[in-house]
Formats: C-alpha cells, sequence, structure tokens
C-alpha cells in the first residue's frame, strides 16, 4: 500500500495510521510537504461537513474528562469521534506539556476516539492553521470533531471561528466564572456546563450567577438561549443531557445558519492569519477589509485552506512587486 | 529503586505497666535499656509459599515483626490473568488473589503472636478482610490481632500511584475501615499516615512535616464531622493513627524533622481533637530510611548511607520510632536477595544491643541549635499546613495539584543542585574514581523474579475458580455492591467476599463499578526551568536544529506501562524535556503495551520513553517491540528504570536504542541522548 498516494482514500475509511501522518504532515513546515499537505487538504475540501463542537474553560475545569465521557456516550449511539486538545507552549523555552490523554480512558467495547494533542506554540488562543486543518482531516474520517482548547478570555474568539456550537466548562466556586464574565465574552459560548456538580452548593450558586448573567446578554444568533447545565464528568451525570443539547443547537443551526456561521469564522479567521504574516502592510497591499471580503466570498466551503493558499499566493506577488518598485534606481 | 522501600509498619502495643515505668525512670537518670523498636524488613515475592519461607526465616535471624510487600495487581486490585497484571505478577511483592493464597502465605505462623504490617491502600479493606479470615480459621480471636494497614490513600495521588479510585470514595473506604477496627480490632493501626513517599518524590522537610499532617487532619476531620462519635473514641480513633516516616542522609535535619512532628501532633491532637491523654497524644511511627539517595554507582556506599539515617530516628528518645526498616545496599541495582535483607537487619541489631543508644534519656534535650531548627521546621510546617486549609484541605490540595505541583519542583530542585553540583553524592558526582567493587563479582548481585511465576498464579486462580461455590460467589458480590451503595461498611462485606471465595480482581471490579476509577493531577504541567545553565541552553539548540530538519518540533510520549505507579522519575523526565523545547505528550501511568502504542501513533510522536521501576521491564519492552513490529509502526523506544546491565544488553538487542539507569542522574545528558536518537531516527 501506498501510503502517501492512497492518502485522502485512508483518511475517509478511518485508517488511523493514514489520519495521523496526514496530520502530521498538515503540522510539518517544510516547502514540499507543505504543498503535499495542501495538495491533501484540497483533495480532501468537498467532504460533507460533520458537526464541530468546541470544548473550552479555565485549566482543571475537567474539559478532558468531560470529553472522554462525552466520546464514550456518542459512541454508545454508534458515532465515531476525532478530538484536537491543544495546550499551551511555553513561552519561554517553545516545549510544552500536553497532557490531555491521561483523562482519556479505555473504550474497549467500541471504536477508540482518535485524539491528536496540539501544542499552542507561539498561538496565545492555539488555534493555527494546523488546527483548522487538523479539524478538516478528523472531519473526513469521523462522524463528529471535538476540539479542546484552554480558555482564559483568550481562546474562546478563536476557537469560535472553527466550531459550530461551543461549549463552555468550568467548576464551581467564583473565580472562573467571574473570570469569564468580566472578559466580556459571555456571549460566545452556545452551552455552558458546570462540571464537578457533586460539589453541591457552590455548584448550584454558580448556577444562579450564570444564569442571570446570561440574562443580560443579547446573542447575535437571536432564538438561541445558551443552556446552563450541571455535571459530572466523574460520576457521568449530566452528560446526556449534554448530548441532548448539543443534537438540539444542531437542529438550531440548520443548513443555512450553520453555514454561514462557519463562513463568517473562516473569514474571520484568514482576516487575522493574513494580518499575522503579513502584517497591515500587507494586508492594505491587498486592498483592505474590503477587497478581502470580497475575495473571500468566492469560496462556498468554509474550510480556510483554499482561500488561504490562494490569497498567499497573491500576496507574495503583489509584496514582490512592491519590492521590486522599490529597487527600482 | 523505590518499589523495595517503600513498606508501612505497624507497633507492637505499648504495655502499660511498661510504660509507667519508663515514666518512673525519666525523672531519674535512666540505668537500664529502653525496649528496642520493632525490627522489620519489607519482604515479598514471587508466590504465597516462597513468601511464606522467606517470612519464616527472617523471623528465625531476630526479625521482631513482619512486613507485608504486595505485588502491584494486589495493589491495585486485578487478578494475575488481566492483561494489566501482565509482567508485573510476583514481581515487586507476593500475589495474593484469594483466601488460599493468604492462608498459605501465614501458614504456620500463628496471628495471634504475630504484628503484621500490609503495605495496602486502595485494596486495604479487602486485604485486611482476608487477614481477618485467615484468623477465624486459625481460631485467633479480633481482639488479638495486632497489626498495620498503611491506607493512606492521599499519599498515592501524590507520590506512590497505586490508587484507584476518586478521593471521595477512597477516603470512605479509609473512615470505614478506621470505625471497624477501632470497634472490632482494637490493636490495629487502620491507618499509617506516610510522609515516608513525600520525601521519595523529592518533598522539603516542611513539606513532608505539613502535608502529612493535613492529611491525616484531612481524614480524622472527615470522621469527627460525619459521626456523633464521644470524646472518648475520638480519643482512641486519635490514639490509632499512626505514621511512616523517612529518613533521609541529613541525619540532624531528621531529628529536628521528627521532634518537630511529635510536638505538631500532640498540639493538633489537644486543640483539635481535645485529647489530653498523654499516651494517645503520642506520635507513634515508624520508618524505612531513604531510597531515593541510594546510588547505582559504588553501591557498596550505600550500606554507610543507610546506617546514618538510621540514626536520624533513633538517637532521640522522645522522637524515636517504634518500628524500623531498612533498605538493602543494593536496591538501585535489582531486586535485593535474603542475604542483602540479612545484612541491613544486622545493622539494626549491631545499633539496638551493641551501642549504648537505647541507654541515654534525650540525649538533644538542651540542645539550642536542635532546638531552634525544630521551632523553624515546626512554624515554618504550621503556616504551610494553613495555606492547605484556606484551600479547602488535603483532599482539595490534590484535586488543585497544589501539593503535586511543589512536590514536582522541589524534585527538580534536587535535581538540579545534583546536576550542578552544589549537592555532593559521594561515587555520582564527585569522587569518581576508585576501585571495582567486589561485591558485584557475583554472577548475579540480586534476585531475579524467575518469569515462569506469573504463569503459575494464572493456573492456580484458574483452578481456584473452578473450585468454589459460584452462587456464593455472586451472592456476596451482590451483597457487596449493593451494601456499599447503600452506605454499608465495607469491612462486613469483604469480609464475607473472602470466605465465599471472591478473587481480588473481582472485590477490585465491583468498586470499579460502583466509585468509577481516577487520574491524579499529574503536577507536571506548570512547573517552569528555575535557571538554564549553557549544557540546558545547549540543548535547546540542538532542538531547534532538529525542528527545522523535521518539519516541526519533535514530540515525544512518555508514560509508564504496567502497573507501577511511581511517577517521579518520569514526571522530571517530562518537565525536561519541555523546557528544553519538545513537546510532550504526557500518558501518566497504568498503561497497556496496546494503549502506549495506539496512543504514540494517534499522536505522531518521535519518540516513545517509558519508565518501569517494578522489575517488568523485559516482559513489557518485548511485548511493545512485538506489537510494533507485527503493526509495522516504526517508532524508536528509550526506557529508564531499574534495569540491571545484562537486561539492558538484552534490550539493546531486541531494538530498543537506549536505556538510563538509576546512575544516569543527569536530566540534560539524558535529554542529548533522546535529541540524538530522534536525529539519528530521521536521516534513516
Amino acid at each position: 500500500m501506498n501510503l502517501k498516494t492512497d492518502l485522502p482514500t485512508q483518511i475517509l475509511v478511518r485508517d488511523r495510521r493514514a489520519i495521523a501522518s496526514a496530520l502530521n504532515l498538515i503540522d510539518d513546515q517544510r516547502p514540499k510537504q507543505k504543498m503535499e499537505a495542501a495538495r491533501l487538504l484540497s483533495a480532501l475540501s468537498d467532504i460533507e461537513s460533520k458537526p464541530r463542537i468546541g470544548i473550552t474553560g479555565p485549566p482543571g475545569a475537567g474539559k478532558s474528562t468531560i470529553i472522554n465521557a462525552l466520546a464514550t456516550n456518542l459512541a454508545g449511539q454508534g458515532l465515531t469521534t476525532g478530538i484536537i486538545a491543544v495546550d499551551p507552549s511555553s513561552r519561554q523555552t517553545g516545549g510544552a506539556l500536553l497532557g490531555d490523554r491521561i483523562r482519556m480512558r479505555e473504550h474497549s467495547d467500541n471504536e477508540q476516539p482518535f485524539l491528536r494533542s496540539m501544542a499552542a506554540r507561539d498561538r496565545l488562543g492555539g488555534i493555527s492553521s494546523a488546527t483548522h486543518a487538523g479539524a478538516a482531516i478528523l472531519e473526513a474520517a469521523f462522524d463528529l470533531v471535538i476540539i479542546e482548547t484552554v480558555g482564559i478570555g483568550q481562546s474562546e474568539d478563536e476557537v469560535r471561528t472553527l466550531v459550530d456550537t461551543l461549549v463552555y466548562v468550568c467548576q464551581p466556586g467564583a473565580g472562573d466564572l467571574i473570570q469569564f464574565m468580566k472578559a466580556g465574552i459571555l456571549e460566545l459560548p452556545d452551552i455552558f456546563v458546570i462540571n464537578k456538580c457533586d460539589l453541591g452548593n457552590s455548584a448550584d450558586r454558580s448556577l444562579d450567577e450564570l444564569r442571570s448573567a446570561l440574562g443580560l446578554t443579547t446573542k447575535t444568533d437571536d432564538d438561541w438561549k445558551p443552556p446552563v447545565l450541571l455535571a459530572s464528568g466523574e460520576n457521568l451525570t449530566g452528560i446526556s443531557e449534554l448530548c441532548d443539547q448539543l443534537t438540539e443547537h444542531k437542529h438550531f443551526l440548520q443548513e443555512g445558519i450553520g453555514l454561514r456561521r462557519r463562513r463568517e469564522g473562516r473569514d474571520q479567521f484568514i482576516r487575522k492569519e493574513i494580518l499575522l504574516r503579513y502584517g497591515s502592510l500587507g494586508f492594505e497591499a491587498l486592498g483592505g477589509d474590503r477587497v478581502l471580503g470580497e475575495l473571500c466570498s468566492k469560496w462556498h466551503s468554509p474550510s480556510p485552506y483554499e482561500p488561504l493558499m490562494h490569497l498567499d499566493k497573491k500576496i507574495r506577488g503583489l509584496l514582490q512587486e512592491l519590492l521590486n518598485r522599490t529597487n527600482e534606481p | 529503586m523505590y518499589l523495595l522501600s517503600e513498606t508501612c509498619d505497624g507497633f507492637r502495643d505499648i504495655n502499660i505497666s511498661k510504660l509507667k515505668k519508663e515514666t518512673v525512670s525519666e525523672s531519674t537518670r535512666q540505668t537500664h535499656s529502653a525496649k528496642p523498636w520493632v525490627f522489620r524488613t519489607y519482604s515479598g515475592h514471587s508466590s504465597a509459599k516462597a513468601s511464606n519461607k522467606l517470612y519464616r526465616s527472617n523471623l528465625s535471624k531476630g526479625q521482631t515483626g513482619l512486613s507485608v510487600a504486595f505485588d502491584l495487581p494486589t495493589q491495585t486490585g486485578y487478578d494475575p490473568d488481566n492483561p494489566l497484571s501482565r509482567g508485573e505478577v510476583g514481581k515487586v511483592g507476593v500475589p495474593i488473589a484469594h483466601i488460599e493464597d493468604m492462608s498459605e502465605l501465614f501458614a504456620n505462623i500463628p496471628l495471634g503472636e504475630m504484628n503484621t504490617s500490609m503495605t495496602i491502600n486502595s485494596t486495604a479493606a479487602w486485604l485486611l478482610a482476608l487477614y481477618i479470615v485467615v484468623a477465624e480459621k486459625q481460631g485467633v480471636a479480633l481482639e488479638k490481632l495486632a497489626g498495620t494497614t498503611q491506607n493512606d490513600i492521599i499519599k498515592e495521588y501524590l507520590s506512590r500511584g497505586t490508587y484507584i479510585f476518586p478521593p471521595k470514595p477512597s477516603l470512605r473506604l479509609v473512615t470505614d475501615m478506621i470505625s471497624f477496627t477501632v470497634q472490632n480490632i482494637p490493636r490495629w493501626n487502620p491507618i499509617n499516615i506516610c510522609s515516608y513517599h513525600l520525601q521519595e518524590a523529592g518533598a522539603t522537610p516542611v513539606q513532608e512535616i505539613s502535608y502529612s499532617l493535613a492529611n491525616a487532619i484531612e481524614i480524622l476531620d472527615r470522621l469527627v464531622g460525619e459521626n456523633e462519635f464521644s470524646q472518648e473514641t475520638i480519643s482512641k480513633i486519635f490514639s490509632r493513627f499512626s505514621f511512616f516516616v523517612n529518613s533521609g542522609i541529613r541525619f540532624i535535619d531528621e531529628v529536628c524533622k521528627v521532634r518537630a512532628l511529635t510536638a505538631l501532633w500532640e498540639e493538633i491532637g489537644r486543640t483539635r481533637y481535645g485529647v489530653t491523654d498523654q499516651k494517645s497524644l503520642r506520635f507513634r511511627y515508624g520508618v524505612q530510611v531513604n531510597s531515593l539517595g541510594l546510588t547505582e554507582s559504588q553501591p557498596e556506599n550505600n550500606i554507610i548511607r543507610i546506617v546514618l539515617e538510621a540514626l536520624g530516628v533513633t538517637l532521640s528518645k522522645n522522637a524515636r520510632c517504634r518500628a524500623l526498616q531498612l533498605p538493602a545496599w543494593n536496591e538501585a541495582l535489582g531486586l535485593p536477595r535474603p542475604w542483602d535483607q540479612q545484612w541491613s537487619l544486622r545493622i539494626q541489631q549491631i545499633l539496638a544491643n551493641e551501642t549504648d543508644v537505647l541507654e541515654h534519656e534525650d540525649i538533644f534535650d538542651g540542645s539550642h541549635v536542635v532546638q531552634n531548627r525544630t521551632d523553624q521546621l515546626t512554624s515554618t510546617s504550621r503556616e504551610e499546613m494553613e495555606k492547605i486549609f484556606a484551600m479547602g484541605g488535603a483532599v482539595a490540595a490534590i484535586e488543585n495539584s497544589y501539593m503535586k505541583q511543589e512536590l514536582v519542583a522541589s524534585h527538580s530542585e534536587r535535581m538540579q543542585k545534583i546536576e550542578n553540583g552544589e549537592t555532593t553524592i559521594v561515587g555520582v558526582n564527585d569522587f569518581r574514581e576508585g576501585e571495582d567493587s567486589p561485591l558485584l563479582e557475583a554472577t548475579q548481585s540480586f534476585l531475579k523474579v524467575d518469569e515462569s511465576t506469573e504463569r503459575q498464579q494464572i493456573e492456580n486462580i484458574q483452578r481456584f475458580r473452578t473450585k468454589r461455590n459460584d452462587s456464593e460467589v455472586s451472592r456476596s458480590l451482590r451483597n457487596l455492591t449493593e451494601g456499599l451503595r447503600n452506605g454499608q461498611n465495607i469491612m462486613p462485606l469483604s469480609i464475607d467476599c473472602a470466605r465465599s471465595g471472591v478473587t481480588t480482581g473481582e472485590w477490585g471490579n465491583a468498586l470499579r463499578g460502583i466509585f468509577g476509577e481516577y487520574r491524579a493531577p499529574t503536577g507536571v504541567v506548570i512547573s517552569s526551568p528555575r535557571n538554564s545553565d549553557s549544557q540546558v541552553r545547549r540543548i535547546q539548540n540542538q532542538v531547534k536544529e532538529l525542528t527545522r530538519q523535521l518539519g516541526r518540533p519533535p514530540k515525544i510520549l512518555i508514560g509508564k506501562p504496567g502497573l507501577d505507579g511511581h511517577s517521579n522519575g518520569a514526571e522530571q523526565i517530562a518537565v525536561r524535556a519541555r523546557n528544553v523545547g519538545m513537546e510532550v505528550v504526557y500518558q501518566g501511568i497504568r498503561l497497556t503495551t496496546e494503549e502506549i502504542l495506539s496512543s504514540a501513533r494517534d499522536e505522531g510522536v518521535h519518540l516513545i520513553g517509558l519508565s518501569i521501576l517494578s522489575g517488568s521491564h523485559e516482559v513489557l519492552l518485548l511485548d511493545l517491540i512485538d506489537r510494533m513490529r507485527s503493526t509495522h509502526c516504526n517508532i524508536p523506544i528509550v526506557a529508564g528504570g531499574i534495569i540491571p546491565k545484562e537486561d539492558a544488553e538484552k534490550l539493546i538487542g531486541e531494538g530498543v536504542k537506549k536505556i538510563f539507569s538509576p546512575k544516569d542522574f543527569d536530566l540534560t545528558h539524558i535529554m542529548g541522548e533522546i535529541v540524538n536518537v530522534i536525529a539519528d531516527e530521521s536521516k534513516n
């Protein structure tokens, strides 16, 4: 078997080796590999889109435990899950400790969920083009994609560009929640989960606080009122309620809204990515927001790859031109 | 190097008339010797039969108490034929899967006259139940049983790693056992709070004192809070708490540490629990001296270290240990032989019988130096305890990972001091030139457990299962499950299971079904490099270069296959790898080779690094290599642990890229080797 040429097909049939090597490939910064990655992603670009769920929340809130419980529940329904867990990198050394596997336990009867840990590298929120590409690959292979990020008021916005449903997990005790409210991003999550609800009273208190705070915010997507759930990833309570709410939200985001949200997310991501790579000079050279918007609207797929590759090429050309001109006598 | 040394201890009950005699003599200068502490050796291996033979021979050599080491499947509630038990059966202790094993272990050892200490924690209730049923069969009344179950679950989350259940139900099992034994086995020490393992995990004296006392308080508070005990019962419970303490090479500091513990424990008893009786307030503790500092190079020096460490806990009469176990000189090389253990027993016998250590009153009374240091430790420890109480107590400080992170940081600091020479270890980072040790010339200078043991134990349990009454077994298991759900005490339910032929794995599974399983926070997430010397920077640059070559940063998986939960070493490696710039998937403990391989593949790592201290390295590594071959997966493996040289050579021959042993103390050097392995592999 030739792993390379058959890669898209093998991904589609959930060959875990192929999926793993595809994920290695999209992370590879060498020019030749980047080309290969681009080819692979275009080959996968017209795959039917699957539900993508973002799980975010402060460290220690029990996100991995919730994800593990969720994946078990989904497996019980015959659904396969692909997970990307993003952990921060050390700003000092560039290294990272990726500890999310510790809480993933054996799922003996059904297919194991596929988990790939990724380091945030130089991204504060941790969502890089590799995360986007990774999600696209997992989407081709599994029924459902989960993306876990550490959320402290910085990454929610970014992960929002990548998923259909954003779940915020926190633990009782006001600290985390207040931080989150202070960050002014209460309108981003679609579902709130207060984990470790077996801690009793303080869980109920958090529930009340959150509900009343949510009463004051306005969601952009009109009708969806973010539910607040009590759960315990350890005792497996509240997990089926979470599944129900995820389904509910999926129905809410029928074709129209869902696709629109994803495209909006994609466009936001592209904008940021361009700014990051080429700065305001590059962004202006391209023609600013207006032209970018026009360009983006040409692509219908919610995947940012093709537009990014295209824009990349275009800006490089523009910059080169600019450079040539300034070098003229 | 940790496994053989952990233990628990028990204490001979203090005889009242003896105590009176001591009080009298304390007013004058003592003219006769004090009674020596209990001499023990932590032991057990292969099978109940082999261990029984060993115990009887140890007793005949002058050992005065038993200290049972159980194998890891027994400690974590699995039968020998469970896939997770692979390679671990009979390795670090005796396998006990059912009542017949337990009966055989104590055959011809009258339990009514014995003081038995069992190093057992998450399955403590089960092993005590089996012990009780053996006593029943020997016709010994429960009141006559004396001994200790270690039963300190909190330190398992911090250091030793043989926990199974989440903290809440685990503590419920602990408090159930305490309630049961205080009523029914008055001479039993139901819990032995361990500061021992904290020192092995790198704790400073203050951390040792404050964490272990906070741990005891957590359990006492629960017992007192959840029940309406009379003051008399509270005092009785308080008096049955015993401790298991470590003693390191800085033995003068150790003297001060045990004096500080003695003072603080009395203070806690008086002020927090209203205990007034002097006898009940006594800080009773047993000791195993430090294994962390035992070296693989020039291992003969270890015997000197062990002697000095024994002084720290025997010199101060008012804070003297009640039981002592000494490790063997060759623990860093492999499992000690009976002769090695005997040599350590002789140290105790000489110290107690030849020297004058037992003839004097407390020789430190009146020393300003000792008093000042003791006071300093006492007050700093009080502050640290306050910090833990402010978080909500010991369990909260486990769950939020505070204690673990602090321990990992202390341990990193300790390692760094050894690496940069600030701390001298003779024969390791200084005075390395020397003659070859004739002690190592013996063809095999440590014990090797016969690999057929596992197969025999599997046959044994399968035979046992066909013999028993199945309906009795299912009845008692059903009762166990229902009873636990209804809040009944674990002990009577487990005793019933022991009688009807339930196995260790069945008992464990029943409880797993009710309580679920737990993975403790690792503490490796936050600690950051305290300083980076030129060596570290050199490796960081190599990592950057390697990143360019690979197209992405080197990514490695670190984990522990098998059931051994001593994760300190693996955690230090993970932290250092991250600090030199690698991306480290830390997978933690208790992994099957299958899990490791599928994780390594899914994660796309460049290297697998495994730590194995239980002696099961050969079985587990060869199994992993086989699996890799059959799945055409090719990821380089390095391993670390107590891996004897001959085994290391064999494993290298089979394809393991590097083997690190306790003599490789320089973590930065290990990082360099890992970088080289990945670089070489990427060229192929």
